[in-house]
Protein backbone atom coordinates (compact mmCIF):
# COMPACT_ATOMS: atom_id res chain seq x y z
CA UNK A 1 0.00 0.00 0.00
CA UNK A 2 1.17 3.46 -0.91
CA UNK A 3 2.29 5.33 2.22
CA UNK A 4 -0.15 8.20 1.67
CA UNK A 5 -3.11 5.83 1.40
CA UNK A 6 -1.75 3.97 4.42
CA UNK A 7 -2.13 7.22 6.45
CA UNK A 8 -5.84 7.38 5.54
CA UNK A 9 -6.39 3.72 6.48
CA UNK A 10 -4.49 4.27 9.71
CA UNK A 11 -6.60 7.27 10.73
CA UNK A 12 -10.00 5.88 9.79
CA UNK A 13 -9.62 2.26 10.90
CA UNK A 14 -6.39 1.12 12.49
CA UNK A 15 -5.90 4.02 14.91
CA UNK A 16 -9.35 5.58 14.86
CA UNK A 17 -8.81 8.50 17.27
CA UNK A 18 -12.16 8.23 19.05
CA UNK A 19 -12.96 4.52 19.11
CA UNK A 20 -9.50 2.92 19.27
CA UNK A 21 -7.30 5.58 20.91
CA UNK A 22 -10.16 7.06 22.99
CA UNK A 23 -9.08 10.65 22.34
CA UNK A 24 -11.26 13.74 22.11
CA UNK A 25 -13.99 12.33 24.32
CA UNK A 26 -15.37 15.74 25.36
CA UNK A 27 -16.75 16.78 21.94
CA UNK A 28 -17.72 13.18 21.14
CA UNK A 29 -19.97 13.00 24.19
CA UNK A 30 -21.22 16.57 24.00
CA UNK A 31 -22.30 17.14 20.40
CA UNK A 32 -23.45 13.65 19.41
CA UNK A 33 -27.11 14.45 20.18
CA UNK A 34 -27.88 14.63 16.44
CA UNK A 35 -26.15 12.97 13.48
CA UNK A 36 -25.93 16.35 11.68
CA UNK A 37 -24.21 17.96 14.68
CA UNK A 38 -21.73 15.08 14.65
CA UNK A 39 -20.90 15.70 10.99
CA UNK A 40 -20.62 19.46 11.54
CA UNK A 41 -18.32 19.11 14.55
CA UNK A 42 -16.31 16.36 12.83
CA UNK A 43 -15.71 18.41 9.69
CA UNK A 44 -14.82 21.59 11.63
CA UNK A 45 -12.27 19.63 13.65
CA UNK A 46 -10.98 17.96 10.48
CA UNK A 47 -10.39 21.35 8.83
CA UNK A 48 -8.46 22.61 11.87
CA UNK A 49 -6.53 19.33 12.14
CA UNK A 50 -5.43 19.31 8.47
CA UNK A 51 -4.30 22.95 8.58
CA UNK A 52 -2.58 22.64 11.96
CA UNK A 53 -0.74 19.50 10.81
CA UNK A 54 0.33 21.33 7.65
CA UNK A 55 1.55 24.48 9.43
CA UNK A 56 3.29 22.60 12.23
CA UNK A 57 4.96 20.25 9.77
CA UNK A 58 6.19 23.21 7.69
CA UNK A 59 7.54 24.92 10.81
CA UNK A 60 8.94 21.76 12.40
CA UNK A 61 12.56 22.83 11.86
CA UNK A 62 11.90 26.46 12.90
CA UNK A 63 10.13 26.00 16.23
CA UNK A 64 12.63 25.46 19.07
CA UNK A 65 11.99 22.29 20.98
CA UNK A 66 11.61 23.94 24.41
CA UNK A 67 8.70 26.19 23.44
CA UNK A 68 6.99 23.85 21.01
CA UNK A 69 3.83 23.29 23.04
CA UNK A 70 2.99 27.00 23.48
CA UNK A 71 3.80 27.51 19.79
CA UNK A 72 1.44 24.68 18.78
CA UNK A 73 -1.29 26.07 21.03
CA UNK A 74 -1.03 29.52 19.39
CA UNK A 75 -1.18 27.99 15.89
CA UNK A 76 -4.17 25.80 16.76
CA UNK A 77 -5.99 28.62 18.60
CA UNK A 78 -5.60 30.96 15.60
CA UNK A 79 -6.94 28.31 13.21
CA UNK A 80 -9.87 27.60 15.54
CA UNK A 81 -10.73 31.31 15.75
CA UNK A 82 -10.79 31.54 11.94
CA UNK A 83 -12.99 28.43 11.74
CA UNK A 84 -15.33 29.79 14.42
CA UNK A 85 -15.78 33.09 12.57
CA UNK A 86 -16.42 31.28 9.27
CA UNK A 87 -19.05 28.98 10.82
CA UNK A 88 -20.71 31.94 12.54
CA UNK A 89 -20.91 33.78 9.21
CA UNK A 90 -21.96 31.00 6.85
CA UNK A 91 -23.62 28.29 8.98
CA UNK A 92 -25.42 30.15 11.79
CA UNK A 93 -27.67 27.20 12.70
CA UNK A 94 -24.66 24.90 13.18
CA UNK A 95 -22.95 27.68 15.19
CA UNK A 96 -26.01 27.80 17.45
CA UNK A 97 -26.11 24.00 17.88
CA UNK A 98 -22.41 23.51 18.66
CA UNK A 99 -22.06 26.64 20.81
CA UNK A 100 -19.10 26.66 23.17
CA UNK A 101 -17.71 23.41 21.75
CA UNK A 102 -16.38 25.23 18.66
CA UNK A 103 -13.80 27.34 20.55
CA UNK A 104 -13.06 24.26 22.66
CA UNK A 105 -11.62 22.53 19.57
CA UNK A 106 -8.41 24.24 20.76
CA UNK A 107 -8.10 21.82 23.66
CA UNK A 108 -9.21 18.77 21.66
CA UNK A 109 -6.66 16.10 22.54
CA UNK A 110 -6.56 14.79 18.96
CA UNK A 111 -5.14 18.00 17.48
CA UNK A 112 -2.28 18.57 19.93
CA UNK A 113 -1.74 14.82 20.04
CA UNK A 114 -1.23 14.55 16.26
CA UNK A 115 0.99 17.64 16.24
CA UNK A 116 3.20 16.11 18.90
CA UNK A 117 3.09 12.49 17.73
CA UNK A 118 3.17 12.93 13.95
CA UNK A 119 3.30 16.38 12.32
CA UNK A 120 6.52 17.54 13.97
CA UNK A 121 8.44 14.54 12.62
CA UNK A 122 7.05 14.10 9.09
CA UNK A 123 6.86 15.90 5.75
CA UNK A 124 3.97 18.35 5.11
CA UNK A 125 2.23 16.12 2.56
CA UNK A 126 2.27 13.07 4.84
CA UNK A 127 1.07 15.22 7.75
CA UNK A 128 -1.84 16.53 5.69
CA UNK A 129 -2.82 12.97 4.78
CA UNK A 130 -2.57 12.03 8.45
CA UNK A 131 -4.86 14.97 9.30
CA UNK A 132 -7.38 13.90 6.66
CA UNK A 133 -7.35 10.27 7.87
CA UNK A 134 -7.68 11.15 11.56
CA UNK A 135 -10.33 13.77 10.75
CA UNK A 136 -12.46 11.34 8.76
CA UNK A 137 -12.09 8.74 11.51
CA UNK A 138 -13.24 11.28 14.11
CA UNK A 139 -16.14 12.48 11.90
CA UNK A 140 -17.31 8.90 11.28
CA UNK A 141 -17.25 8.02 14.97
CA UNK A 142 -19.15 11.20 15.90
CA UNK A 143 -21.73 10.63 13.16
CA UNK A 144 -22.33 7.01 14.18
CA UNK A 145 -22.72 7.98 17.85
CA UNK A 146 -24.96 10.88 16.84
CA UNK A 147 -27.09 8.68 14.60
CA UNK A 148 -27.61 6.06 17.32
CA UNK A 149 -28.53 8.71 19.89
CA UNK A 150 -30.82 10.53 17.47
CA UNK A 151 -32.64 7.34 16.45
CA UNK A 152 -33.14 6.07 20.01
CA UNK A 153 -33.73 9.39 21.71
CA UNK A 154 -35.62 11.36 19.11
CA UNK A 155 -36.93 8.78 16.64
CA UNK A 156 -35.32 10.52 13.67
CA UNK A 157 -32.26 10.01 11.44
CA UNK A 158 -30.62 13.12 9.95
CA UNK A 159 -33.86 14.93 10.81
CA UNK A 160 -36.12 12.45 8.96
CA UNK A 161 -38.90 10.87 11.03
CA UNK A 162 -38.26 7.13 11.53
CA UNK A 163 -40.61 6.09 14.32
CA UNK A 164 -44.33 6.17 13.53
CA UNK A 165 -46.36 8.69 15.50
CA UNK A 166 -47.65 7.25 18.77
CA UNK A 167 -44.42 5.45 19.71
CA UNK A 168 -42.41 7.53 22.15
CA UNK A 169 -38.64 7.60 21.66
CA UNK A 170 -36.40 6.99 24.71
CA UNK A 171 -35.70 10.58 25.66
CA UNK A 172 -32.76 9.84 27.94
CA UNK A 173 -30.54 9.03 24.94
CA UNK A 174 -30.43 12.65 23.79
CA UNK A 175 -29.74 13.80 27.34
CA UNK A 176 -26.27 13.69 28.97
CA UNK A 177 -26.50 10.12 30.43
CA UNK A 178 -27.30 8.76 26.95
CA UNK A 179 -23.96 10.02 25.65
CA UNK A 180 -22.01 8.00 28.21
CA UNK A 181 -24.17 4.92 27.65
CA UNK A 182 -23.96 4.92 23.83
CA UNK A 183 -20.18 5.38 23.76
CA UNK A 184 -19.79 2.72 26.48
CA UNK A 185 -21.75 0.18 24.45
CA UNK A 186 -20.02 1.03 21.15
CA UNK A 187 -16.67 0.30 22.83
CA UNK A 188 -18.09 -2.81 24.54
CA UNK A 189 -19.33 -4.17 21.19
CA UNK A 190 -15.92 -3.50 19.67
CA UNK A 191 -14.31 -5.36 22.57
CA UNK A 192 -16.73 -8.26 22.11
CA UNK A 193 -15.89 -8.71 18.42
CA UNK A 194 -12.21 -8.49 19.18
CA UNK A 195 -11.22 -4.97 18.21
CA UNK A 196 -9.02 -3.84 21.06
CA UNK A 197 -8.94 -0.24 22.22
CA UNK A 198 -5.40 0.90 22.79
CA UNK A 199 -5.01 2.99 25.89
CA UNK A 200 -1.52 3.89 26.87
CA UNK A 201 -0.16 2.50 30.09
CA UNK A 202 -0.59 4.62 33.15
CA UNK A 203 2.53 6.71 33.63
CA UNK A 204 3.17 7.96 37.13
CA UNK A 205 -0.38 7.45 38.28
CA UNK A 206 -1.58 10.49 36.39
CA UNK A 207 -1.45 10.10 32.67
CA UNK A 208 -3.68 7.76 30.82
CA UNK A 209 -3.98 7.11 27.12
CA UNK A 210 -7.30 8.92 27.38
CA UNK A 211 -5.62 12.24 26.82
CA UNK A 212 -3.02 12.81 24.15
CA UNK A 213 -2.68 16.46 25.02
CA UNK A 214 -1.10 15.48 28.27
CA UNK A 215 0.81 12.45 27.00
CA UNK A 216 3.61 14.67 25.78
CA UNK A 217 3.84 16.17 29.24
CA UNK A 218 3.70 12.75 30.83
CA UNK A 219 6.44 11.44 28.57
CA UNK A 220 8.62 14.35 29.59
CA UNK A 221 7.81 13.81 33.26
CA UNK A 222 8.66 10.15 32.88
CA UNK A 223 11.89 10.80 31.00
CA UNK A 224 12.94 13.42 33.55
CA UNK A 225 12.89 10.80 36.27
CA UNK B 1 -26.92 37.58 47.35
CA UNK B 2 -29.42 34.87 46.38
CA UNK B 3 -28.18 35.25 42.83
CA UNK B 4 -24.56 34.60 43.85
CA UNK B 5 -25.43 31.48 45.85
CA UNK B 6 -27.43 30.23 42.89
CA UNK B 7 -24.37 30.64 40.62
CA UNK B 8 -22.29 28.40 42.90
CA UNK B 9 -25.01 25.74 43.26
CA UNK B 10 -25.73 25.82 39.55
CA UNK B 11 -22.03 25.42 38.71
CA UNK B 12 -21.43 22.60 41.18
CA UNK B 13 -24.63 20.56 40.95
CA UNK B 14 -27.24 21.57 38.38
CA UNK B 15 -24.93 22.14 35.40
CA UNK B 16 -22.18 19.83 36.62
CA UNK B 17 -19.21 20.49 34.39
CA UNK B 18 -18.35 16.83 33.79
CA UNK B 19 -21.64 14.99 33.96
CA UNK B 20 -23.79 17.58 32.24
CA UNK B 21 -21.47 19.61 30.01
CA UNK B 22 -18.81 16.99 29.22
CA UNK B 23 -15.83 19.24 29.95
CA UNK B 24 -12.69 17.75 31.47
CA UNK B 25 -13.67 14.21 30.51
CA UNK B 26 -10.05 13.28 29.77
CA UNK B 27 -8.83 13.70 33.32
CA UNK B 28 -12.20 12.59 34.74
CA UNK B 29 -11.81 9.16 33.11
CA UNK B 30 -8.02 9.01 33.24
CA UNK B 31 -7.18 10.01 36.80
CA UNK B 32 -10.19 8.51 38.61
CA UNK B 33 -8.40 5.16 38.89
CA UNK B 34 -7.02 6.18 42.26
CA UNK B 35 -8.85 7.88 45.07
CA UNK B 36 -5.89 9.87 46.38
CA UNK B 37 -4.87 11.11 42.94
CA UNK B 38 -8.45 12.18 42.26
CA UNK B 39 -8.63 14.24 45.43
CA UNK B 40 -5.26 15.90 44.65
CA UNK B 41 -6.35 16.71 41.10
CA UNK B 42 -9.62 18.10 42.44
CA UNK B 43 -7.72 20.41 44.79
CA UNK B 44 -5.46 21.62 41.99
CA UNK B 45 -8.43 22.19 39.68
CA UNK B 46 -10.34 24.26 42.27
CA UNK B 47 -7.24 26.39 42.75
CA UNK B 48 -6.49 26.93 39.05
CA UNK B 49 -10.05 27.39 37.74
CA UNK B 50 -10.89 29.99 40.41
CA UNK B 51 -7.77 32.03 39.63
CA UNK B 52 -8.15 31.55 35.87
CA UNK B 53 -11.77 32.76 35.94
CA UNK B 54 -10.71 35.87 37.87
CA UNK B 55 -7.83 36.70 35.51
CA UNK B 56 -9.84 35.95 32.37
CA UNK B 57 -12.71 38.12 33.58
CA UNK B 58 -10.40 41.06 34.33
CA UNK B 59 -8.60 40.70 30.99
CA UNK B 60 -11.85 40.54 29.06
CA UNK B 61 -13.51 43.50 30.80
CA UNK B 62 -10.52 45.85 30.85
CA UNK B 63 -8.43 44.85 27.82
CA UNK B 64 -10.24 42.81 25.17
CA UNK B 65 -13.72 44.39 25.27
CA UNK B 66 -12.61 48.07 25.25
CA UNK B 67 -10.17 47.43 22.38
CA UNK B 68 -12.80 45.58 20.35
CA UNK B 69 -10.66 42.42 20.34
CA UNK B 70 -13.54 40.18 21.33
CA UNK B 71 -12.68 37.58 18.68
CA UNK B 72 -9.21 37.10 20.19
CA UNK B 73 -10.60 35.70 23.43
CA UNK B 74 -9.94 32.01 22.67
CA UNK B 75 -6.25 32.62 21.88
CA UNK B 76 -5.73 35.01 24.78
CA UNK B 77 -7.51 32.80 27.32
CA UNK B 78 -5.64 29.61 26.43
CA UNK B 79 -2.29 31.41 26.64
CA UNK B 80 -3.24 33.03 29.94
CA UNK B 81 -4.27 29.65 31.34
CA UNK B 82 -1.03 27.99 30.21
CA UNK B 83 1.04 30.82 31.70
CA UNK B 84 -1.04 30.87 34.86
CA UNK B 85 -0.53 27.17 35.50
CA UNK B 86 3.23 27.69 35.18
CA UNK B 87 3.17 30.67 37.57
CA UNK B 88 1.01 28.87 40.13
CA UNK B 89 3.39 25.94 39.93
CA UNK B 90 6.49 28.08 40.53
CA UNK B 91 4.75 30.06 43.28
CA UNK B 92 3.65 26.94 45.15
CA UNK B 93 7.08 25.36 44.77
CA UNK B 94 8.68 28.36 46.52
CA UNK B 95 6.08 29.19 49.16
CA UNK B 96 4.45 25.91 50.16
CA UNK B 97 6.47 22.86 49.12
CA UNK B 98 4.03 20.61 51.02
CA UNK B 99 1.04 21.57 48.87
CA UNK B 100 3.23 21.50 45.75
CA UNK B 101 4.36 17.99 46.51
CA UNK B 102 0.86 16.68 47.14
CA UNK B 103 -0.41 18.13 43.84
CA UNK B 104 2.59 16.68 42.02
CA UNK B 105 2.22 16.28 38.29
CA UNK B 106 -1.49 17.11 38.37
CA UNK B 107 -0.79 20.82 38.25
CA UNK B 108 0.81 20.94 34.76
CA UNK B 109 -1.83 18.56 33.42
CA UNK B 110 -4.54 21.11 34.10
CA UNK B 111 -3.55 23.20 31.07
CA UNK B 112 -5.05 20.54 28.83
CA UNK B 113 -8.21 20.27 30.93
CA UNK B 114 -10.90 21.78 28.76
CA UNK B 115 -12.99 22.69 31.80
CA UNK B 116 -10.68 25.66 32.54
CA UNK B 117 -11.08 27.23 29.10
CA UNK B 118 -14.74 26.21 29.04
CA UNK B 119 -15.55 28.07 32.26
CA UNK B 120 -13.69 31.21 31.13
CA UNK B 121 -15.61 31.26 27.84
CA UNK B 122 -18.99 30.49 29.45
CA UNK B 123 -18.50 33.35 31.93
CA UNK B 124 -17.97 35.79 29.07
CA UNK B 125 -20.95 34.33 27.19
CA UNK B 126 -23.22 34.77 30.24
CA UNK B 127 -21.97 38.33 30.74
CA UNK B 128 -20.87 37.68 34.34
CA UNK B 129 -19.11 40.46 36.24
CA UNK B 130 -15.88 39.87 38.19
CA UNK B 131 -17.42 38.46 41.38
CA UNK B 132 -19.90 36.30 39.50
CA UNK B 133 -17.10 34.91 37.31
CA UNK B 134 -14.96 33.97 40.30
CA UNK B 135 -17.90 32.30 42.06
CA UNK B 136 -18.98 30.46 38.93
CA UNK B 137 -15.40 29.24 38.44
CA UNK B 138 -15.23 28.10 42.06
CA UNK B 139 -18.61 26.35 41.86
CA UNK B 140 -17.72 24.58 38.64
CA UNK B 141 -14.41 23.36 40.04
CA UNK B 142 -16.13 22.07 43.19
CA UNK B 143 -18.54 20.20 40.88
CA UNK B 144 -15.59 18.67 39.02
CA UNK B 145 -13.95 17.58 42.28
CA UNK B 146 -17.20 16.10 43.57
CA UNK B 147 -17.73 14.12 40.36
CA UNK B 148 -14.17 12.78 40.10
CA UNK B 149 -13.99 11.76 43.78
CA UNK B 150 -17.36 9.99 43.52
CA UNK B 151 -16.29 8.15 40.34
CA UNK B 152 -12.98 7.16 41.93
CA UNK B 153 -14.77 5.61 44.89
CA UNK B 154 -17.14 3.75 42.56
CA UNK B 155 -14.14 2.45 40.62
CA UNK B 156 -12.41 1.11 43.74
CA UNK B 157 -15.53 -1.04 44.27
CA UNK B 158 -15.83 -2.07 40.62
CA UNK B 159 -12.30 -3.45 40.82
CA UNK B 160 -13.50 -6.22 43.16
CA UNK B 161 -16.40 -7.26 40.94
CA UNK B 162 -16.61 -9.86 38.21
CA UNK B 163 -17.55 -7.83 35.15
CA UNK B 164 -18.40 -9.39 31.74
CA UNK B 165 -15.22 -9.34 29.64
CA UNK B 166 -16.32 -6.91 26.88
CA UNK B 167 -17.36 -4.33 29.47
CA UNK B 168 -14.03 -4.31 31.31
CA UNK B 169 -11.98 -1.14 31.15
CA UNK B 170 -13.45 1.96 29.55
CA UNK B 171 -17.06 0.74 29.01
CA UNK B 172 -17.87 0.02 32.67
CA UNK B 173 -16.38 3.37 33.70
CA UNK B 174 -18.54 5.15 31.12
CA UNK B 175 -21.62 3.25 32.31
CA UNK B 176 -20.87 4.28 35.92
CA UNK B 177 -20.55 7.86 34.70
CA UNK B 178 -23.90 7.52 32.91
CA UNK B 179 -25.60 6.37 36.13
CA UNK B 180 -23.99 9.25 38.05
CA UNK B 181 -25.20 11.59 35.36
CA UNK B 182 -28.77 10.31 35.76
CA UNK B 183 -28.50 10.90 39.51
CA UNK B 184 -27.22 14.43 38.93
CA UNK B 185 -30.15 15.16 36.62
CA UNK B 186 -32.22 15.14 39.81
CA UNK B 187 -30.53 18.39 40.83
CA UNK B 188 -32.30 20.12 37.96
CA UNK B 189 -35.20 20.44 40.40
CA UNK B 190 -33.05 22.85 42.44
CA UNK B 191 -33.12 25.57 39.79
CA UNK B 192 -35.68 28.14 40.77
Amino acid sequence: MNKYVERLYNGVIKENPTLILLLGMCPTLAVSTRAMNGIGMGLSTTAVLILSNLVISLLRKTIPDEVRLPAYIVIVASLVTVTELLIEAYLPSLYEALGIYIPLIVVNCIILGRAEAYANKHTPLLSVMDGIGMGIGFTLALTVAGLIREMLGNGTAFGLQLLPKGIDPIGIFVQPPGAFLVIAFIIAIMNAIGIKTRQRKLVDGGCDGLCAGCTSKCDREASAK
Amino acid sequence: MKNLILIIISGALINNVVLNQFLGICSFLGVSKQMKASASLGGAVIFVITIASAVASLLYTYVLAPLGLDFMKTIVFILVIAALVQIVEMFLKKTSPGVYKSLGIYLPLITTNCAVLGVALTNVQNGYNFIESVLSGFGTAVGFTLAIVLLASIRTRIREEDIPAPLRGAPIVLISAALMSIAFMGFAGLSF
